[in-house]
């Protein structure tokens, strides 16, 4: 819990430094900033969905925190008397997924970057390959639970319990990016899209796909320390 | 159709004509913030009527068999549940959120207006959940709104096979809803101010809203976290929570689950979630106070900085709600600290409110009469607060009915009473009429006494050593016989105050064909949403142009004016409200 509370007083710091401090010492009711046609948020020019997106990564941090939090507290809680926490071979499999979710994190990035150099064939074989990669990578991540279940499931063994509910949390909130991700490709595949209708898109799918396997990494070393 | 919240349009976009486009399925934030608050009013009337039945129960144990044991259990969960989230919550972020953000910030919608909309599904559906339990078999779970297990899971607790999976559903799916309505609402106050509304110009109603969701964004994720591992407990077998515990003869079915870890992700959740429901309110009322009393708010930055320090703090006090958990006593010193320093930020508001009444021009309208409600229930509610944030006097009084009185002092009154004067504030916006002045007066006094009538006498109750959540009391020698007439006493008091919520929905429903017209500002105010074209604003809120904003909210009774309000957006030197082809471009 502590953990999750340093988490929360960081992020609560950054977000009052870096946003507002400098405007929080305005005095609005002096006159003189009556002329003062600062624009409100308009003229930031970061388009909304950006700033939605990176709200929604402060959410998911807060949830993933606390599902690591909850995994500690709850191991500390099996040493510390009910011995009941099997520790378990992590199925080899994951580093295999490990490695495809970093591929196809790569393959979003270059599809980025042929957004920003205005190729769209980099765009195309990026955003297709990254997305693919993201399949394989769930399809093995099911593959790791086939293996685990097939070595002897246990519910009431909480690592066990952990394995699933962590990597399955994620491989859902990877889903809800491989929905984008189609609604993207859509988009691409229509006849007459210009590359800048979908910069927007191709950017924002990867921060969140860089964002999803910070927390893959973050999840699997948490894993293997059981 | 959705467009872009923050650009001017000249010419006029297909706005949605078919009933169902306008009203049902709609993406206007001004209809789906009366989705939510229908809504929310509906089903918190459900836990209305719950309460009257404990009451009944509780004053006049003899006199009725509406209820067994069992239903009161239930009862008392579902109230809680529902006045907590899907009332108050509710209401105070998809309600008012969503009505006054774009209004207030001067944006023409919500900037993700199709997320808006999915999001009040989604709560509707979580509602439907909820209500659903009532019809399964074995009914609602009746483990208490905290739903601690082991017990609200072993048998013996009402609900605890299905009941308990709906309610733990209904959450997740709530918290679903919450997150897309959150978003939107955090990115448009960023994002979708109009021309000249800096963020130390934007009322104090849209503070309070912004960082409560900011709490909501951060904290639902831990209740989400623990519904999902109770239901897993629950339906799958795993030892999460559950310990080993022989129940009902059997053998256990669990091995060492640690039920204190759900007891910390539903406070690190639950406490925040007291400020989610505080901030919205502290915020509207300041607004309430300086429009009503045509004096600026006092301390307006402090105000503001009050807000963010309450919501950092509200994360470090979790576990006050725990002291009788058993806890290491250097963490209950922690928090204990913790709890106290809360009070401080929470102490220079009430000053400011005060101290902004103080040689105001104050009109004694029915929202202002709600606002003033506010202050004194709130400081009541609140010092006793300062009683149970202390380990040595929260311990033998948690049990009990001083308990009760305090949640419902400070967290259920003063809110409610703030949502009741931003209706009769705001209305007049929403429908175009005025509610009726003499009910809402009826309503206020009754609603105002009768709470107090309802909830002193329970401190005393408290302090004599009632226990709370008994359906009946026996055995109990140590009380005199006077407890009980205190409890009839109440319960007569509760009673009148159901009723006299009728009048207020009668209010409400009369006032929607006969009440006043209001014109477009009628209490004078300075804010944006009292300065639209139209009233009740269209889609699109704001005609053509976008306002642009030159001052804050609060310049009332400015010397020298030649009214005793300028509204936000009148240029420095014009003598008339601004119209924009009046505007010199800087």
């Amino acid at each position: 819990m502590s953990l999750t509370v340093a988490f929360a007083a960081l992020f609560a710091g950054v977000v009052v430094w870096a946003i507002l401090a400098r405007k929080l010492s305005a005095k609005p009711w002096e006159r003189s900033v009556a002329a003062d046609l600062e624009a409100g948020g308009t003229a930031a020019g970061t388009p909304p969905a950006k700033v939605g997106l990176w709200a929604f990564l402060g959410v998911i941090t807060s949830l993933f925190g606390l599902f690591i939090t909850a995994y500690w507290m709850r191991m500390e809680h099996a040493h510390g008397g009910q011995a009941d926490w099997n520790p378990i071979a992590v199925p080899r499999q994951l580093w295999v997924n490990t490695a495809l979710l970093i591929l196809s994190s790569a393959a979003m990035q270059w599809a980025r970057s042929g957004a920003n150099h205005a190729r769209a064939d980099r765009v195309r074989t990026g955003l297709i390959a990254g997305g693919l990669f993201a399949w394989v990578f769930l399809a093995g991540q099911l593959l790791a639970w086939h293996q685990l279940s097939a070595s002897g499931f246990i519910a009431s063994n909480p690592a066990v319990a952990f394995f699933y509910l962590l990597t399955g949390v994620h491989g859902l909130h990877l889903l809800g990016g491989l929905f984008v991700w189609g609604k993207t490709v859509v988009a691409m595949a229509r006849p007459g899209v210009e590359l800048v209708d979908l910069r927007l898109s191709v950017e924002l799918c990867t921060v969140y796909w860089h964002y999803l396997l910070l927390v893959w990494l973050v999840l699997f070393t948490v894993l293997l320390s059981t | 159709m959705a467009y872009v919240a923050i650009a001017d349009r000249d010419h006029v976009l297909h706005d949605p004509e078919t009933f169902i486009r306008k009203y049902i399925w709609s993406q206007d934030h001004k209809v789906i913030a009366i989705q939510y608050s229908i809504t929310a009013i509906a089903i918190g009337l459900v836990a209305l009527g719950m309460s009257v039945l404990m009451r009944l129960q509780l004053g006049f144990p003899h006199a009725f068999s509406l209820i067994a044991p069992n239903n009161y259990y239930q009862f008392i969960t579902m109230h809680g549940m529902i006045m907590v989230i899907y009332l108050l919550t509710a209401l105070f972020l998809g309600g008012f959120g969503n009505y006054l953000i774009p209004l207030m910030c001067g944006a023409r919608d919500m900037v993700f207006p199709y997320m808006n909309m999915l999001s009040y599904w989604v709560y509707l559906v979580a509602v439907l959940v909820l209500v659903a339990g009532f019809f399964i078999p074995g009914g609602p779970t009746g483990a208490g709104w905290t739903l601690y297990p082991p017990q609200s899971v072993l048998p013996g607790t009402p609900g605890s096979s299905w009941g308990i999976v709906f309610m733990l559903v209904s959450l997740g799916i709530f918290i679903v809803a919450f997150t897309m309505g959150g978003l939107n609402y955090v990115t448009t106050v960023l994002q979708a101010r109009c021309r000249g509304m800096t963020l130390m110009r934007m009322p104090l109603s849209i503070w309070g809203i912004f960082m409560a969701t900011v709490l909501g964004l951060l904290a639902f994720p831990a209740l989400l976290v623990g519904a999902v591992m109770m239901t897993l407990d629950s339906l799958l077998g795993t030892s999460f929570f559950l310990p080993a515990v022989v129940s009902m003869g059997q053998p256990p079915t669990h091995s060492g689950g640690s039920p204190l870890l759900f007891q910390h992700l539903f406070w690190f959740f639950g406490h925040p979630e007291v400020y989610i429901v505080a901030l919205p309110a502290f915020g509207i009322v300041s607004d309430l106070l300086s429009t009503h009393a045509r004096r600026h708010i006092f301390g307006y930055r402090m105000m503001v900085w009050a807000i963010l320090a309450i919501g950092c703090l509200s994360f470090v006090v979790w576990a006050h709600h725990m002291y009788v958990s058993g806890m290491n006593p250097y963490f209950g010193f922690f928090f204990a600290t913790t709890t106290l320093i809360i009070a401080v930020p929470t102490a220079i508001k009430v000053y400011n409110w005060v101290l902004t009444l103080w040689r105001g021009d104050i009109h004694l309208t029915v929202p202002m009469l709600f606002a003033i409600g506010f202050i004194f229930t709130f400081v009541n509610g609140g010092l006793t607060g300062l009683f149970l944030g202390n380990v040595t006097v929260d311990v033998p009084l948690s049990a009990t009915y001083f308990v009760v009185a305090h949640f419902h002092m400070v967290m259920g009154v003063s809110p409610i009473l703030v949502v009741f004067g931003a209706i009769y504030h705001w209305y007049p916006k929403i429908t175009g009429r005025m509610l009726n002045d003499t009910l809402g007066r009826i309503h206020f006094w009754l609603t105002f006494l009768g709470t107090y009538a309802i909830y002193l006498p329970m401190h005393y109750l408290g302090i004599l050593g009632v226990p709370r959540r008994y359906y009946a009391f026996g055995g109990t020698e140590f009380l005199p016989d006077s407890v009980q007439s205190v409890n009839a006493a109440i319960t007569i008091s509760a009673l009148f105050v159901a009723a006299v919520q009728m009048v207020f929905l009668f209010n409400l429903i009369w006032s929607l064909r006969y009440g006043k017209p209001a014109g477009g500002n009628p209490w004078r105010a300075t804010t944006l949403e009292w300065q639209t074209p139209d009233t009740p604003p269209k889609h699109g809120n704001w005609g053509p142009r976008l306002p642009v904003v030159y001052r804050w909210a609060y310049d009332y009774s400015v010397p020298g004016a030649k009214e005793d309000f300028i509204p936000q957006n009148q240029p420095p030197d014009a003598q008339a409200p601004a119209t924009h082809e009046q505007v010199a471009k800087p």
